[in-house]
């Protein structure tokens, strides 16, 4: 008995009871499913960060105050600073760090805005002009702030495009003057729109000259220096510059902490797959109880057919023509279960962004070959010992059973 | 063709053994249509059973067409099943989710025949039994006698030299019963070998030769006129 015949016979037998068989295959097409669209779920978000963090320049370093031991990965922000960084510290490695194309003191904090009787609560970035080459930020209208404006600690202001919209709506913004906290700024340059990157919605911040801010709250430290380099390959010789000159200007102390960009990536990426490993394990369960349910099927159409196998061995099936028959049977409730589900699966997880437009999916080709692959094993693992079972009955008793 | 030799069947029941068969001997000739008669208990399924390769002889040995069945691992008794002996039961054993068809081209099924051939040697078979009108009906769709002609067909479509019959008549009416007894003699007429175990005298009456069992020993092996 050859295999396509076996399995004609094994199909026959899940045509003549639809509703058990569609019910056996449920359990498979929804652990399927469930791996499918897991996974997807996990490497979108993978992808997506991926690409954001990727989006912010490459090759950058990041400086904050105060030391972690940690290198990567996300730093406490109010871990203990020893000493804090400052301008000059800044200006210092932008003269002296030869390997870096820039380095961006930063100072951050929340200011109310008000034009006329409008207000609005929202992020002040204090930076100078090479922000924009660093975080591939850009202006869209007008100017952004320039050295000259760091320099003179100007009260100039740049706004994103919500904060524009929130006070001015469609009228010019440029040339007017806003009150941010009690001091006067007026307003030279609107952004370009960039929407959220990573939660953080990028369009809502103003942007003003770093000396500025430090006047604004009141603080002589920076909240980090933002350096890059040209060159991926230069990333640890820079890092070693910027400790040798920061440690000579901190009383040879290292009082504050490098993150790479690279390294933040690979954390972030470690961190993502072990989220998809265990998304996909979940929904393995559920794949396994399918296949648990196949057993069962098959258990108890084995007893039910034990006539037919005692008429079928009567006739002249070896033992192996009947394991054939119900393994193959077991591995097909299993298969088409799988190719059900995956049809399914690729398909809610292509469709899931349309909707859903926080949630990013990305089907990736061996999720889909994996779910396949375990399902059929689950169909084999599952079938074999009902089948074997069938096999080995003994012919006269098999005959007998009513 | 057949020749039992001193076959016994024991089972294990606690401590006894008990046998089912106990030393039968008889030899079968190509051509021959006998009855096995005897009371209930007698061994005569046993026998049939054995003689059909679905049991194993605790002792003795069995030829059969001067081979040695005894000796024979499951798949060739599947194969000997399948391409020597046709069995008719009493309960038909027809595969209630297949047409008369299917079931009659089961036994090609495991010979290894190609589909389009098994369609092509099955109707002629159910032809010669009277049902080539029947052909795609379920085996619920068919009276007893017409189930137990498909059953017949099933037994003889791979051209076996013995045909088994455990109480063929044993679940039909009268009329039924002595169609199918007319369709066995008459295959016996066409060379075919035939083996009856039966409780009924009028079938009994049908064969030339009678072998009576009685505690799983031959007590009469009688050829009739």
């Amino acid at each position: 008995m050859n295999f396509l015949e076996t399995f004609k016979v094994a199909l026959e037998a899940i045509l003549s009871n639809k509703m058990r068989s569609g019910l056996t295959m449920l359990g498979v097409i929804i652990g399927v499913l469930a791996v499918i669209l897991l996974v997807s779920i996990g490497e979108g978000a993978r992808v997506y960060i991926t690409k954001e963090l990727t989006g912010l320049g490459t090759n950058l370093l990041i400086i904050t105050p105060g030391k972690t031991t940690t290198s990567g990965g996300f730093h406490p922000p109010s871990a203990g600073t020893v000493r804090k960084l400052t301008y000059d510290d800044a200006q210092a490695l932008r003269r002296r760090a030869w390997l870096l194309t820039d380095a961006v003191p930063i100072v951050l904090g929340t200011g109310r805005i008000k034009f006329k009787n409008l207000g609005r609560d929202t992020m002040v970035i204090g930076t100078t002009p090479e922000f924009q080459r660093v975080r591939n930020l850009f202006i869209g209208i007008g100017n952004y702030v320039s050295q000259n404006d760091v320099d003179t600690k100007a009260k100039v202001a740049v706004l994103g495009t919500k904060v524009k919209e929130e006070l001015f709506g469609d009228q010019n913004a440029l040339g007017q003057v806003v009150m941010l906290s009690d001091a006067r700024y007026r307003v030279i340059g609107v952004m370009q729109k960039k929407g959220t990157s990573l939660g953080w919605d990028v369009d809502d911040v103003i942007f003003i000259p770093v000396t500025s801010g430090q006047e604004l709250f009141d603080t002589d430290s920076l909240f980090e220096i933002l350096a890059s380099t040209p060159r991926a390959e230069d990333v640890e010789r820079a890092i070693a510059q910027i400790k040798n000159i920061l440690i000579r200007r901190h009383a040879h102390k290292e009082d504050f902490s490098i993150q790479t960009q690279g390294a933040m990536l690979s954390t972030m990426d470690t961190i993502l797959g072990v989220l998809t490993a265990v998304l996909g394990g979940i929904a393995g369960i559920s794949l396994l109880v399918g296949g648990i349910g196949i057993m069962n099927i098959m258990l108890v159409s084995v007893r039910e057919r034990t006539r037919e196998i005692g008429i079928r061995k009567a006739i002249g099936a070896r033992n192996s023509d009947i394991m054939a028959q119900f393994l193959i049977e077991a591995i097909t409730l299993s298969g088409v279960g799988g190719v059900i589900g995956i049809i399914l699966g690729v398909g809610i997880a292509l469709l899931i962004p349309l909707f859903v437009t926080v949630l990013p999916t990305s089907v990736s080709l061996w999720s889909i070959a994996m779910a396949f692959s375990f399902s059929m094993a689950v169909g084999v693992f599952f079938g074999v010992y009902p089948a074997r079972k069938a096999s080995l009955q003994d012919p006269i008793t098999a005959l007998r059973y009513e | 063709m057949i020749h039992l030799s001193d076959i016994s069947k024991t089972y294990r029941m606690g401590e006894l053994d008990i046998c089912a068969l106990c030393g039968v001997s008889l030899t079968v000739k190509a051509g021959e249509i006998i009855a096995i008669m005897g009371p209930s208990g007698s061994g005569k399924s046993t026998l049939m059973n054995v003689l059909g390769c679905l049991d194993r002889p605790t002792g003795g040995t069995y030829t059969f067409e001067d081979r040695e069945i005894s000796a024979m691992n499951d798949d060739e008794l599947a194969h000997v099943r399948n391409a020597k002996i046709g069995f008719v039961f009493q309960s038909f054993n027809l595969l209630p989710r297949f047409s008369a068809l299917k079931n009659v081209e089961m036994p090609l099924v495991y010979s290894g025949v190609p589909s389009k051939y098994r369609t092509e040697r099955a109707v002629p078979v159910l032809e010669k039994v009277g049902l080539g009108d029947r052909m795609e009906h379920k085996p619920t769709e068919l009276s007893g006698g017409q189930q137990q002609r498909v059953a017949i067909a099933r037994a003889l479509v791979n051209n076996p030299p013995l045909l088994l019959a455990d109480e063929p008549t044993g679940n039909l009416d009268s009329r039924s019963g002595e169609e199918i007894l007319n369709i066995l003699v008459d295959l016996n007429n066409q060379g075919v070998t035939i083996m009856i175990v039966t409780h009924d005298h009028d079938v009994a009456a049908r064969c030339k030769r009678i072998i009576n069992l009685k505690d799983g020993q031959v007590v009469g092996d009688r050829v009739q006129a």
